[in-house]
């Protein structure tokens, strides 16, 4: 048992993906968690004395056009982006898994037409829908979680129902119906356990998605609202002081691109892991 | 035959469910378009007349397959907030994104074929190595903030365009498609990253079969190997790729419109959305969405003809 943990460790470590993954994520959920109990500055706090300071020890992002510490948005701003993203992802991955599960064990006429429906989905681009969602039920981050989620139902129903497809007519399942084990019961504790490696791998790489989508339509302002802003709201309002304090722009991108980048590469790593 | 008429029945029945949906939903909401467009003040009779006369008193179901019809004739409503018809609205402004999306596409398929084919010709060397990390780093950038990262570099430090300094195609041609240079890249740049890594793992996988050893023991030279037999199988998966990038390319130009302040769809989308002017943002997301769904039966055409196998089993 100790040398198998010991290889696994050895594995992990010479795995760029999962090491970096690792790195980049802690730092990332560091500063997030740190963020739940202490920031440096209130991120609301304005200060007309300190509009649009550069990168100091005071301030080590600088500060906004409204002097409010730009470390301490992103700061919170990062937990609205990740907040986000986990509930997107609890809608999208919860959803599709039932509906992949319950398509790709049953098959027949369910199959056929709520694949049809959700090939129509997956066609539509989920930018898209979530504008529909938003501009129906109004602007915030309910809304966007809500549009997100369904926007993210396709890819995981097509990909569960792929896995179960694959597993339905293994040994081990037949054996299982022999003895006459529920279809309820076949589906979440004989099939799904087995399909966890290929799940896990594709909510890593739904987060990474579900962080570019928030920022995108945070950015085009139908996320999250002002003055608790998430990172892509912050940089549409930041973009106009491009020229005059780039630290304001870069700092909160920045951090955009390292979130995807950590969840990209853990969920590369485990898809390797075999 | 039998195949394209399958896959134009799969197109009309996505298409009938995207705009059902649609329309559904800007429909059973809450307050009275009659309202909304007379004001508050309006008194009742003059709310039922404008109700009969925009026909909002008939079923749901006789009033969507009316405005689908419509629709497909052209005719896109007429908004609530100018009051003018949806398709003077927006007529100027669709080919400045559907020309801004093809243009990322164009240039997606430009660099990231040669460049996958070149990577995987050289697997594990340098220039794979450097072109993998860079590639992962690009696909983490939000199109958005390549815009922003864009805008700086070409257009602060380097000065290759003026930043808002659009110029419209009814003016200069050549000018136009020179300011869409750089928004297009911005949205082509993730794409062509997810392109390259798909077909470089696509053309490794394809090299180590048995059908490519047989097409070199038969005195094939890696060039010949790779042009005549590798590439066009491994190609398959990517143009279905391909079409989906240039649907969601479309759509994501909406975005990169606002970055690069494009006077395309985005920003008559956005103001609609905010002033809830529901017939505007209905005929959009509509446009929209018949491109895209027209594209991706493009696609499944182009692939038959690509790849005859498909199709015939089922």
């Amino acid at each position: 048992m100790a040398k198998m943990a010991k290889n696994n460790i050895k594995k992990f470590i010479k795995d760029p993906y999962l090491l970096f993954g690792t790195v980049i994520m802690g730092m990332v959920l560091l500063m997030i968690i740190v963020g739940c109990f202490w920031m440096p500055y209130e991120p609301t706090k304005m200060n007309a004395a300190e509009k649009l300071q550069g990168i100091s020890l005071k301030h080590i992002m600088g500060t906004d056009n409204m002097g409010r510490d730009v470390f301490s948005r992103v700061m919170y701003g990062s937990r609205v982006t990740l907040m986000i993203a986990i509930g997107t992802i609890i809608i999208g991955a919860g959803l599709g898994t039932i509906i992949g599960a319950i398509t790709g064990y049953y098959g027949g006429i369910i199959d056929e037409v709520v694949m049809r429906i959700i090939d129509a989905l997956f066609a539509f681009p989920s930018i898209l829908l979530a504008l529909v969602i938003v501009s129906v039920f109004g602007v915030g981050w309910v809304q966007l979680v809500v549009s997100l989620g369904i926007a993210f139902v396709p890819s995981f129903a097509r990909i569960v129902r792929g896995e179960v497809l694959r597993c339905k007519n293994m040994d081990y399942i037949e054996n299982a119906r022999l003895i006459g084990v529920s279809d309820l019961r076949m589906i979440f504790v004989h099939i799904l356990p087995n399909i966890k490696g290929v799940l896990a791998s594709s909510i890593l790489i739904g987060f990474n998605n579900a962080v570019l989508a928030e920022a995108g339509l945070s950015y085009l302002g139908v996320g999250s609202q002002p003055p608790y802003a998430s990172l892509g709201r912050m940089l549409s309002d930041a973009q106009q002081y491009m020229f005059t304090r780039p630290s304001y722009v870069l700092c909160p991108g920045l951090v955009i691109v390292l979130m995807v980048l950590g969840f990209a590469f853990l969920g590369e790593g485990i898809k390797r892991w075999k | 035959m039998k195949y394209t008429l399958k896959k134009l029945s799969s197109m009309i029945v996505t298409l009938v469910v995207v705009s059902l949906c649609v329309f559904l939903a800007f429909n059973v909401l809450p307050g009275d378009p009659a309202v909304r467009m007379l004001g508050l003040e309006a008194s009742p009779e003059l709310v039922e007349q404008t109700r009969e006369r925009m026909g909002l008193n008939d079923p749901l179901l006789v009033r969507y397959f009316r405005w689908f019809f419509a629709f497909l004739h052209g005719d896109f409503g007429t908004s609530y907030t100018y009051s003018v018809p949806v398709a003077g609205m927006v007529a100027s402004k669709i080919p400045i994104t559907f020309t801004l999306g093809i243009y990322a596409f164009i240039l997606t398929v430009l660099v990231s074929i040669p460049l996958g084919i070149l990577t995987a010709k050289y697997e594990n060397g340098l220039l794979d190595r450097t072109i993998t990390v860079i590639n992962q780093v690009i696909m983490a950038i939000p199109p958005f903030f390549s815009g922003i990262l864009i805008t700086f570099v070409f257009g602060m430090i380097f000065r290759l365009f003026t930043p808002g300094g659009f110029v419209s195609y009814t003016d200069n041609l050549k000018g136009f498609f020179r300011y869409l240079f750089f928004p297009s890249l911005a949205i082509a740049l993730p794409k062509i990253s997810m392109t390259v890594k798909m077909l470089r793992g696509n053309l490794i996988d394809e090299a180590a079969k048995d059908y490519a050893r047989t097409a070199y023991s038969r005195g094939n030279n890696t060039n010949g190997v790779l042009y005549r037999h590798v590439l066009k199988n491994a190609m398959i998966p990517v143009i279905t790729f391909l079409g989906m990038a240039l649907a969601d390319m479309v759509a994501g130009s909406i975005v990169v419109e606002q970055v690069f302040s494009i006077p395309g769809i985005s920003r008559i989308l956005l103001t609609s959305i905010s002033n809830r002017d529901y017939p505007v943002v209905e005929a959009i997301i509509m446009g929209i969405a018949m491109i895209v769904i027209g594209i991706n039966f493009l696609v499944d055409i182009i692939y038959r003809i690509i790849d005859p196998r498909i199709g015939i089993d089922e």
